[in-house]
């Protein structure tokens, strides 16, 4: 069948072909990859007071030809504390949330993939509902729920847990709460889309040969669904690594992201070469991640 | 008994992991009508902050502005995911195919801070170069919202376009039917639920989207996202709440009726392929005959 359709579509395709293809591809290619090799070459520029602000790397004067290569963003980056210690933050802050969403997805994802079939579009609406109103907002609710007059805090006050409200917004652990929250959907499903896949007559069979549930777990549905967790864990771990959003309503003082300072070098300090620099070490960061995303991606897109 | 003991454990975190998700939510709304300024004490019900929106033209424009861009933003994402779907389901080989994989679903995972910078730079470079965009506003977060929301049309709409049943694709290329006509009265209906669940979901990331925003807009073109984070920086003010609630609702609810209708047509659809199914069997069963 699929050779036959491929016979099909190699007779129809040429005419329509080009334009199928090259639409898209053009958009990408000038919307979505072309801007990195813009930001690349201002993060070899200097920050000037102009418009735009920055220096031009290549000027013709004299009849000569002078590219200026300016290192200097990267030799800051490379020596200021506050920028190596931002960047191994938000590895660091990325890597437990990515293992937090792992460890509450799973079990969900496996009550989905295991109930009941009518049931199944009832949960999977329920996860995927929160990801399709605003990150902004949700993150927003937290504020009001974790502050220090805030209602978890009235709520441990009045059982007498506590005696003096807890510092949680503007720490650290108000940052994973928030992350774990917004990103916990994008876990969930494809760990699903794995799990609902497995052919359920090899538990049957490991249970028939007397091994127990969680033996039979470990040693077949987790391994099975390897695919999920890696897809699960990119979707997570790159676009936090770059998070803004969270750390910034969330977070205090000790919060150092790389998302923040980026944001920060621009908007504040109008520091682009800096910013642009920042952001060329995080893709390089994020680049072995991302080609790992991608494969695994062509893989389920291809089928 | 078995059953039971063998899943509590995961349908337990299944059930908390939901109040984790949908709680704040609600707190959310029922402080939306709080009657007391002092957003933690509770001054009992009113409906003041609510009626205070309209009044507030500034969030007004930002609402009609973000809703403008949104619109624009989920139908070029899903006419260039749809695209992008299928080159990537129906063409097998052409040059360049793992870069144009790579391009369509980077942006998925794309930190935002960096995909915001990057365009900002390439419009200020473009303005340079060719004095276009002159300057920065709806046209140019349209334009950052369709790239990085085309990616998620296209994963929605390639995944049904592999289980699509190309059978019909070839009988009606056999008897003649040139390809647009092929993808228009065969491809297209069968995959209407994940348009609109493309269509949906660039939508409301376009609705949603703070940073390309911030990074990519000019004076004067300031969206929802973009007045509600400048208020929200400062704290929590009942004001949000009712705007927060208000956004919550919609949303819900629109998601809701999309995945109801595509889902009502799904389950039409299934009905009828068993049925097909059936009578093929019924009818093998009486040419086989006793």
């Amino acid at each position: 069948m699929k050779t036959l359709t491929g016979l099909h579509l190699r007779r129809w395709l040429p005419k329509g072909r080009h334009a199928l293809i090259g639409v898209p591809f053009l958009w990408l290619l000038v919307f979505f990859l072309l801007p990195f090799a813009i930001i690349l070459k201002i993060s070899f520029a200097e920050a000037d007071i102009a418009i735009p602000p920055y220096t031009s790397l290549v000027e013709w004067a004299d009849q000569q030809l002078t590219v200026l290569l300016n290192l200097g963003n990267y030799i800051l980056l490379s020596e200021d504390k506050l920028y190596i210690a931002a960047y191994l933050g938000s590895v660091k802050i990325a890597l437990i949330s990515t293992f937090l969403c792992l460890l509450v997805g799973y079990p969900m994802a496996y009550a989905i993939a295991r109930s009941s079939e009518p049931m199944r579009p009832v949960w999977l609406l329920l996860i995927m509902m929160p990801t399709w109103t605003a990150l902004l907002i949700r993150v927003y609710a937290w504020m009001g729920i974790l502050s220090n007059n805030g209602i978890l805090n009235n709520f441990l006050l009045w059982t007498g847990l506590i005696s003096e409200p807890l510092q949680i917004l503007n720490t650290n652990i108000a940052v994973y709460i928030g992350i774990v929250y917004a990103y916990l959907p994008f876990m969930v499903l494809p760990l699903y889309a794995n799990l609902a896949k497995h052919d359920l007559s090899l538990l049957e069979a490991a249970a028939d040969l007397g091994a127990r549930r969680h033996t039979t777990f470990w040693k077949i549905t987790f391994p099975l669904s390897k695919g999920g967790i890696i897809t699960g864990c990119m979707l997570v771990f790159i676009p936090v690594v770059g998070e803004f959003v969270i750390p910034e309503l969330l977070g205090g003082p000790e919060t150092l992201m790389i998302g923040k300072v980026l944001w920060q070098e621009f908007f504040n300090n109008r520091d682009w070469p800096v910013a642009s620099a920042l952001a060329v070490v995080m893709l390089l960061i994020l680049i072995i991640p991302i080609v790992l995303f991608n494969r695994a991606q062509a893989k389920e897109l291809e089928g | 008994m078995e059953f039971l003991k063998k899943y509590s454990f995961s349908r337990f975190m299944l059930v908390l992991g939901l109040l984790f998700i949908y709680v704040p939510m609600l707190v959310l709304v029922i402080y939306s009508f709080n009657a007391s300024r002092l957003v933690t004490v509770w001054g009992g019900w009113s409906t003041k902050w609510y009626a205070g929106l309209l009044d507030n033209k500034q969030l007004m424009g930002a609402v009609l502005r973000s809703l403008e861009i949104a619109s624009y933003t989920a139908i070029a994402a899903t006419a260039l995911g749809t695209l992008a779907a299928l080159v990537l389901t129906r063409i097998k080989r052409f040059r360049g195919r793992t870069l144009f994989g790579g391009l369509v679903t980077a942006p998925l995972v794309m930190p935002e801070v960096i995909t915001g910078l990057s365009l900002l730079l390439l419009f200020v470079a473009m303005a340079q170069l060719i004095g276009w965009p002159m300057e920065r506003g709806v046209t140019t977060i349209w334009i950052a919202h369709t790239t990085f929301s085309t990616a998620y049309v296209a994963v929605i709409v390639a995944a049904r376009l592999r289980e699509v049943d190309r059978s019909m694709e070839e009988a009606a290329m056999d008897l003649g039917a040139r390809p647009w006509q092929v993808f228009f009265l065969i491809t297209v209906p069968m995959i209407v639920p994940s348009l609109a669940a493309g269509f949906m979901m660039a939508f409301a990331l376009s609705l949603d989207d703070l940073v390309l925003a911030s990074f990519v807009s000019g004076p004067g073109s300031t969206t929802l996202p973009m007045e509600i984070f400048s208020a929200v920086r400062l704290g929590v003010k009942p004001e949000i709440n009712a705007v927060a609630s208000l956004i919550l609702l919609v949303v819900s609810l629109a998601t809701f009726l999309v995945w109801f209708f595509t889902r009502n047509k799904e389950e039409k659809r299934r009905r009828t392929s068993k049925q097909i199914e059936a009578l093929e069997r019924a009818s093998a069963a009486v040419r086989l005959g006793p």
